[in-house]
């Protein structure tokens, strides 16, 4: 049975760049960071279902100003709204409809908003921006370089980790163990150190972080 | 040319004991002692042989545990930065190498060290793309590149600081003949002083200088076709 074209493994929630010419395209990558930080602060003090609904119409509003196509954004979305589905169906059992649609709708637009932010900036501008937010460091010995690219790192492995799951599935699957889930998980864990090993590698030997 | 100088140079390691006793210390290469001033020399060996521990010394990736390696004077273990900016270093698996999103991205991150401003940076890492025939791919997911194009970008991500050494741990042992090609090409052409550990004889005999090494040591050091042929005969006679 055909099953159409096939697509890229999902890569996690952050998306990837995504060039645009839009105004997030253009807003200063430290602007996005204090408006997302801001968004997740207002978010969480702010109670009701009406403000849970404002905070998506705002998130859904600035995908639509973005011009990422709703394929970037909607597919790492999917995990992300079966677990509010599920969050959203318990608090309605629990606590009721007003809950349910507080911590669902709040959860949705903190995840896209915060997927736009990763979609409009260059991981780049964002080491540029880490950087200089880790300038304190430099008081307690710490390069703020560096700070800044351990956290962009940190960004860029949760594809890597969910690309690694998804080949040693496969593996497992190919050798009969789909339902084995020790198959999957050890071989999993040792790729990831081995990749972090190699990532630590592949940086001394470009010499990054040591100035 | 640079020169890379390797002063009675030992690698040794740790290795768990079989028989479940304390760890072992294994050598892994040496004692070498070595002048590197050719601007092609190449390391063949079979696997495991120490060929790349030999080629990661090259720029501090791996510390000698005994003698010392300087490069133009500089030492390794002590001024392992400084080497580090004269000393490129390419890997055989460009996705170990390539830790950005995006071709562009990851050229930047390279440039990051010359503290250029952002224009700058992306500027230059767009040129260092053109270079190597990737500007239309600059803006794309690197995991969408085939393997042929993310060793050229690896190259791109090295070269762009321009360092006056190259090193290359079997940079073309995962490319198809046409990726090889292409990659050798670029190799050759380039002006620095270039190190290749390398599987393929045929670019091996194109050096000017082949190191043949062996179970931990340098067994043969001169012209490569004497080298090669040397090589050849190690394989097969001296074949398990």
């Amino acid at each position: 049975m055909s099953r159409g074209p096939l697509r890229s493994p999902w890569a996690g929630p952050l998306g990837l760049y995504h060039p645009g010419s839009s105004l997030l395209h253009r807003a200063p990558a430290g602007l996005k960071l204090t408006v997302l930080a801001g968004f997740a602060v207002a978010v969480t003090v702010v109670n009701g279902p009406r403000s849970a609904v404002v905070a998506l119409g705002v998130a859904v509003l600035l995908q639509v100003a973005s011009g990422v196509p709703w394929h970037r954004t909607t597919r790492g979305l999917v995990p992300t709204l079966a677990v509010a589905a599920s969050i959203g169906a318990y608090q309605w059992w629990a606590r009721g409809w007003e809950i349910a649609v507080e911590v669902s709708f709040d959860l949705v637009a903190l995840v896209l908003v915060s997927t736009l932010l990763t979609a409009t900036t260059r991981a780049d501008a964002l080491l540029d921006v880490l950087a200089r937010l880790g300038r304190p460091l430099r008081h307690v010995g710490l390069s703020p370089d560096l700070f800044g690219l351990t956290v962009g790192l940190f960004l860029r492995t949760v594809p890597v980790l969910v690309r690694t799951t998804s080949e040693t599935r496969d593996a497992a699957r190919a050798r009969g163990l789909e339902r084995n889930p020790r198959a999957v998980l050890v071989p999993a864990a040792v790729r990831m150190v081995a990749h972090a090993r190699a990532t630590g590698d592949a940086l001394a030997a470009r010499g990054l972080g040591e100035d | 040319m640079p020169t890379i100088s390797l002063d009675d140079v030992q690698v040794t390691a740790y290795s768990p004991d079989p028989a479940g006793g304390a760890d072992r210390i294994v050598r892994l290469l040496g004692p070498v002692t070595l002048d590197l001033v050719e601007r092609r020399i190449a390391i063949v060996g079979a696997n495991g042989s120490g060929k790349s521990t030999l080629a990661r010394l090259l720029n501090g990736l791996v510390l000698p545990s005994s003698g010392t390696v300087r490069v133009d004077g500089l030492d390794t273990g002590r001024d392992g930065a400084a080497v580090r900016r004269r000393v490129g270093f390419m890997f055989t698996d460009p996705d170990a190498q390539l830790v950005m999103p995006t071709p562009v991205e990851d050229v930047a991150l390279s440039l990051r060290r010359l503290r250029l401003d952002a224009p700058a940076r992306d500027a230059a890492a767009r040129a260092a793309l053109a270079r190597f025939g990737l500007a239309d791919r600059a803006e794309v997911p690197v995991h969408s590149l085939s393997g042929g194009q993310r060793q050229l970008l690896a190259l791109a991500s090295v070269l762009a600081t321009d360092p006056d050494i190259l090193v290359c741990d079997e940079p073309t042992t995962l490319l198809d003949l046409r990726w090889r090609g292409v990659v050798d090409t670029l190799l050759a052409g380039l002006d620095q002083q270039v190190v290749v550990v390398t599987h393929d004889l045929d670019a091996a005999l194109r050096a000017e200088r082949v190191l043949v090494v062996e179970q931990g040591d340098v067994v043969f050091d001169g012209d490569p076709v004497a080298a090669v042929r040397f090589y050849r005969d190690l394989m097969t006679v001296g074949r398990p």
